[in-house]
């Protein structure tokens, strides 16, 4: 079997040209899905009998907490590459997922505490769930300090990479030590709002979103790595060519 | 070509020794983190309340985070030293694992700042109230805490060698990282306190201090590979 393909794939200006085809498709069925499932969420999936309307935001956060996860993972695992196949373009992969991954955390908090307003009657509650995504938002800005904190673009992308890795193997240790400190502390009552057999009718469109966001992502990650290319390779021959 | 190397275990107590040796010539900035330690519980009595039964409560908590801050004190310098005058390098370069020297650098660390904490945390626990009956679970979480913790700040330190300001950045690394073992630390002072048995959060402080110690060194010494390559 002939590798070449994959070689091909992590020189800067193949991957660079492939980015920017398959950006747009991904841009559009984004928006596409997001659109359907936002409609179906909010007009036709039916209210919850306990929480109301106020379940709703559950399409957007849900979606964001799953996302702030995978970006993590999907950073590690390019992290990862990079460190042992010396490969630079999954560096600047790993690059371009942090600010994604952090946002998507960062939503999933906002949306949450929105959400615990009504719910829980405070914007903020100690609740497991809450406390392991805050903990991964520490994680991101983390790894973007170290990357930012170093003159050196190889060294900032091997030293993060490390951590990156370290930090994904912490990943489930903090959250579930996290849910362990929770339930110790906590009436489970609190909790029962996300956990119940959610009904069909609301959770097609919750698959779609999730769909949707994932579609995002490669929308932003494509862009995002084009960005990276360009300013690690400004003083590359293909570029000037191609300009 | 037939230099006779040395036992790696041999290099790595020559590392713990040679750091030993080092730190009792400057014993002052040993205590320092000790000395930090005590302040900052000082600090949740005269910033809450005096009462001994009100503190009891957060007691555990409050030892636990100060002894995790003040163990990181001193971690940020751990490895600094020693790049900038080459000795890493030679490490490196010497055919030895490197991290079983990295690991006898941070035992030797662990030995001088977080050995003196978990001595020192029965004192300070009293003056949060904490009973006697949670000495023993008081000391023996924190000495599988500290330890974890410095091989956590190590892979850290290692990574924020030569970075400016690298002590709050280090701060940021390794605390997220370190949240569970706050975690099942103090909630095994709590448990014990409240006549629960405390084995549960113990065991996992356990495991994930093996855990640290197995995986940590490798981590270590990519870390300081890049450092001292770059």
């Amino acid at each position: 079997m002939s590798w070449t393909w994959f070689h091909k794939l992590a020189s800067p200006p193949h991957a660079y040209r492939i980015l920017g085809t398959i950006a747009p498709w991904f841009g559009w069925a984004s928006l596409a899905l997001i659109l359907l499932a936002t409609w179906w969420g909010l007009v036709k999936a039916p209210a919850d009998y306990q929480q109301g309307d106020g379940f709703r935001i559950l399409y957007v956060h849900a979606p964001s907490a799953w996302m702030s996860m995978f970006t993590y993972v999907v950073m590690a695992v390019a992290a990862g590459v990079g460190l042992i196949w010396r490969i630079k373009l999954a560096h600047a992969a790993a690059a371009a997922c942090a600010p994604i991954g952090a946002s998507f955390t960062f939503l999933a908090l906002a949306t949450g505490s929105i959400w615990g307003k009504p719910m829980w009657g405070t914007w903020w509650v100690w609740d497991a769930r809450l406390t392991s995504e805050l903990l991964l938002l520490f994680l991101y800005l983390g790894y973007m300090a170290l990357r930012a904190s170093f003159d050196d673009p190889q060294r900032a992308d091997r030293a993060s990479a490390v951590l990156a890795l370290v930090g994904v193997i912490n990943v489930p240790i903090i959250h579930y030590s996290v849910e362990w400190w929770s339930t110790l502390h906590q009436p489970a009552s609190v909790t029962k709002f996300d956990k119940p057999s959610i009904d069909l009718a609301m959770l097609i469109p919750l698959f779609i979103m999730i769909v949707g966001f994932q579609l995002y992502f490669g929308w932003a990650v494509s862009r995002r790595l084009r960005g990276e290319i360009l300013r690690r390779e400004r003083n590359a021959n293909w570029l000037k060519e191609a300009a | 070509m037939s230099a006779v190397r040395t036992p790696t275990l041999a290099a790595a107590r020559l590392v713990f020794q040679r750091d030993m040796t080092l730190a009792w010539r400057r014993w002052d900035e040993v205590a320092q983190p000790l000395i930090f330690y005590v302040v900052v519980t000082t600090m949740f009595p005269l910033a809450t309340t005096p009462d001994l039964s009100a503190l009891r409560e957060i007691g555990g908590g409050v030892v636990w985070v100060a002894a995790l801050l003040a163990s990181l004190l001193a971690l940020e310098s751990l490895f600094r030293a020693d790049v900038e005058d080459g000795t890493t390098e030679q490490w490196v370069l010497s055919g030895q694992p490197l991290g079983y020297l990295l690991l006898a650098k941070v035992a030797a660390h662990w030995v001088l700042t977080g050995l003196p904490l978990v001595i020192m945390s029965p004192i300070v626990g009293t003056g949060l109230g904490l009973p006697t009956s949670v000495w023993g679970v008081l000391m023996f979480s924190l000495l599988l805490g500290t330890g974890t913790l410095s091989i956590l700040g190590g892979i850290g330190a290692a990574l924020t060698v030569g970075v400016r300001r690298g002590s709050v950045l280090l701060s940021l690394l390794v605390l997220p990282l370190a949240m569970p073992l706050l975690i099942f630390g103090s909630r095994a002072v709590t448990m014990q306190m409240d006549g629960d048995s405390p084995a549960g959060p113990l065991q996992l402080l356990a495991a994930i201090f093996f855990m640290a110690l197995s995986l940590g060194p490798l981590a270590m010494s990519a870390a300081i590979r890049i450092s001292v390559e770059n």
